[in-house]
């Protein structure tokens, strides 16, 4: 670890950086022919290829969002970026094999001891692709496609042309476009109907080098009555200068089937976290995004839910926490598109230190879809003077018998709250790190436990040092 | 004469510039019970804030010591571990935090030879027992939802576990059925013998479980009469004017 990392990592324990050993590594900057090299660089078929240019030339045209933090993404240099490094030249499926280097990392993060714990899969994304990927082998046996993006392309072309694109095509925002124009890595997943993967299947994405792009690509498939619970975590190096995480997942859940994605988004503050995830979930089905953002400078993300068939249903719990130099732009879209689906959006965010937290919502109820229910609850807990909490919902309701339930709240700690944890032993900052695991709670309890402790932990960590 | 718990000299005390506390006294050694009654506004809450360090308040002048310790440096959590235990009249709501997780690090905060792992299971076992509490409180989150009782109860709790050298109990019997008083009641009896208990009441009703060695009437800031617990019958037939004509 170089001097100059430490320095950067102040108390950001993810901070620190390994030497980059890349492979191959492009100049930095995007042109239409840095897409083709990438597709040509993983010999993809024409359709991708074109798919690319076409996503590419959509993104030159598109102009920035003209809402959100517009003068942070005005700041974003695209041609400072590096768009695709190879650091590892295969997927392993023992971790033995995976590069010394980039194996340290993985075990720091935690990650191989997880997966003998607790999960039934996992990928590791490092820089623009997998360098390990393993999936237990009773899911396989099973049927259960578990692969990283690229392989999937391979292996799977019929599957993955078919839904590539569907729930989010390239066209949908000016950040899709990027992702579609220059994905590399990201999940694929296929579930056969009936089968319910038991145990979470983890994803996790570490950026190492300076000024990366990473553009990671998901696509989950869970056919007719199946379930599976996807996590994602990711953590990068505390740079000086800016990186840029930009990835697009779709979640694709057939009838009757259930898919829950939860992600602990953990970036370093230097980076850019521009994601669209959306997820179609066809009759009875079910879609649920679990979706933390503690880390970043700059996150713009509403984990949506388009409710295609009759009886689907829609959970979104998500919570921010922005501190210093952070915004967390976040929040979450349903689209009630049939009759009789049902949504649940709880959204609760944490301002400190001059950090702003901003909730965006949509709820959408079309003209013909009788019989929904909808509760959305917003609620901010701002610890000082000098941060910022603003909520943007947009209701759009076109059917008079929609059942909606609405409720914000803002609150501070109260000095009551502080007072009575101090007398039972607590310093100020045991008891504000209470109080915000505490604030967080319907969100952590959502999270495999081994999940929960480590979020606990950290929220922990960004009470310390902190009070006057 | 048993070990000196809690002096109080010459106390004054105002909050937001208004005089609450005016030339208050008090001695509490371990193993005596205190009681203090007085009408609303008298001062008697502040008392009990201003010794566990609530930071609204000011000591204008006079000073205060704990186990002949001048409390003016500690901080409340400081005050905490040094064995000082205030019941809240109105404890605070700390939503998702489970009770079960706020005991056991309170427990690890204050106490110095801490029960860990199955010990600390069987003491709260026990004291939950004792106050014949449902072991579903612990998986509630701290005071949120609970009724006037419910709260007390845990007070209590967090009492017996923390072991106080000194226990300030502000209005713990207001609000309290019969029942829930004479659980209420065994508790404080429990830790009594090895600690000084601060009592601040309205009611005589609770001096029928607890037996106080002073009973001390408070009016307008001081105290103004102690006696034993015939003071208590007296102050609750009476009323506080007689005392009024005597200040």
């Amino acid at each position: 670890m170089s001097e100059e990392a430490f320095e950067a990592v102040g108390d950001y324990r993810y901070g620190f950086h390994d030497p980059e050993n890349a492979t191959i590594r492009f100049d930095k900057g995007l042109s239409e022919q840095v897409v083709r090299d990438i597709s040509a660089l993983k010999n993809e078929p024409e359709w991708m290829t074109d798919l690319r240019v076409k996503a590419y030339r959509h993104f030159e045209a598109r102009a920035m969002p003209d809402w959100g933090n517009c003068n942070l993404l005005e700041s974003i240099n695209f041609e400072n970026v590096t768009y695709f490094l190879r650091s590892s030249d295969k997927t392993e499926k023992n971790w033995d094999d995976v590069p010394d280097d980039i194996k340290n990392t993985f075990n720091r993060l935690g990650i191989p001891e997880a997966e003998q714990k607790w999960l039934g899969g996992v990928t590791a994304q490092y820089e623009s692709e997998a360098v390990y990927h393993s999936i237990r082998e009773d899911l396989e046996e099973q049927g259960v496609i578990f692969l990283d993006m690229d392989t999937g392309l391979k292996t799977h072309p019929e599957l993955v042309k078919k839904f590539f694109g569907t729930v989010v095509p390239h066209s949908d925002n000016k950040f899709s476009a990027l992702n579609t124009a220059v994905w590399s890595g990201g999940s694929f997943i296929y579930v056969p109907k009936g089968i319910h993967v038991e145990m979470p299947v983890q994803a996790y994405f570490r950026i190492n080098a300076k000024n990366m792009g990473q553009f990671e690509r998901t696509l989950i498939i869970a056919d007719e009555g199946s379930s599976i619970h996807y996590v994602e975590g990711c953590t990068a190096p505390s740079y000086s200068t800016d990186s840029l995480h930009s990835a697009v997942v779709e979640l694709i859940a057939m009838e009757g089937a259930k898919i829950r994605y939860s992600t602990v988004q953990n970036w370093s503050s230097n980076v850019y976290n521009l994601v669209t995830k959306r997820g179609v979930a066809h009759k009875n089905a079910t879609v649920e995004w679990v979706d933390g953002n503690i880390g970043s400078k700059l996150t713009m993300k509403y984990p949506s839910v388009l409710l295609k068939g009759e009886g689907a249903h829609a959970e979104v719990i998500s919570v921010a926490y922005a501190g210093d130099g952070q915004h967390q732009d976040t929040g979450a879209k349903v689209h009630h598109l049939a009759p009789n689906t049902t949504s649940n959006i709880l959204s609760k965010s944490i301002s400190k230190n001059g950090g702003r937290s901003s909730y965006r919502g949509m709820l959408q109820v079309m003209p013909k879809s009788s019989g929904c229910r909808s509760k959305v609850v917003c609620d901010a807990l701002i610890l000082d003077e000098s941060s910022r909490s603003d909520t943007y919902p947009t209701m759009e309701i076109g059917n008079s018998t929609a059942d909606l339930e609405h409720e914000a709240s803002v609150s501070k700690v109260s000095g009551d709250q502080l007072f009575y944890l101090m007398s039972r032993g607590f310093t100020e900052e045991e008891a504000m790190g209470l109080i915000v695991n505490g604030f967080f709670e319907p969100f952590t309890r959502e999270l495999p436990m081994e999940y929960a402790v480590e979020l606990n932990k950290l929220l922990e960590l960004e009470m310390e040092g902190s009070i006057g | 004469m048993s070990e000196e718990m809690l002096r109080v000299e010459n106390l004054h005390v105002s909050v937001e510039g208004t005089s609450i506390i005016k030339g208050l006294n008090l001695t509490i050694h371990r193993g005596e019970i205190h009681v203090i009654m007085g009408r609303n506004g008298a001062g008697k809450s502040t008392l009990a804030n201003v010794v566990m360090g609530h930071p609204a308040y000011e000591i204008t002048q006079g000073t205060i010591h704990f186990q002949g310790q001048p409390l003016e440096e500690l901080a409340v959590f400081e005050r905490a571990r040094a064995g000082m235990f205030l019941s809240f009249q109105y404890p605070a709501v700390i939503p998702g935090v489970q009770v079960g997780t706020f005991l056991k690090k309170s427990v690890a905060s204050v106490r110095d030879d801490p029960p860990k792992g199955r010990a600390f299971r069987k003491e709260l076992n026990g004291a939950m027992a004792e106050l014949e509490m449902d072991k579903s409180f612990l998986s509630r989150y701290v005071n949120d939802g609970f009724s006037g009782g419910e709260k007390k109860r845990l007070e209590i709790l967090q009492m017996l576990l923390l072991k106080p050298n000194l226990a300030l109990l502000d209005e713990t019997d207001s609000g309290l059925d019969i029942d829930a008083l004479r659980i209420v009641s065994k508790g404080i009896n429990k830790i009594a013998p090895e600690a000084g208990c601060l009592i601040i009441t309205h009611y005589q009703r609770l001096l029928d479980h607890v037996k106080p060695h002073f009973v001390h009437a408070m009016i307008d800031g001081a105290i103004v009469k102690t006696g034993g617990p015939e003071l208590a019958l007296e102050l609750e037939e009476r009323g506080y004017d007689w005392l009024d004509v005597a200040a």
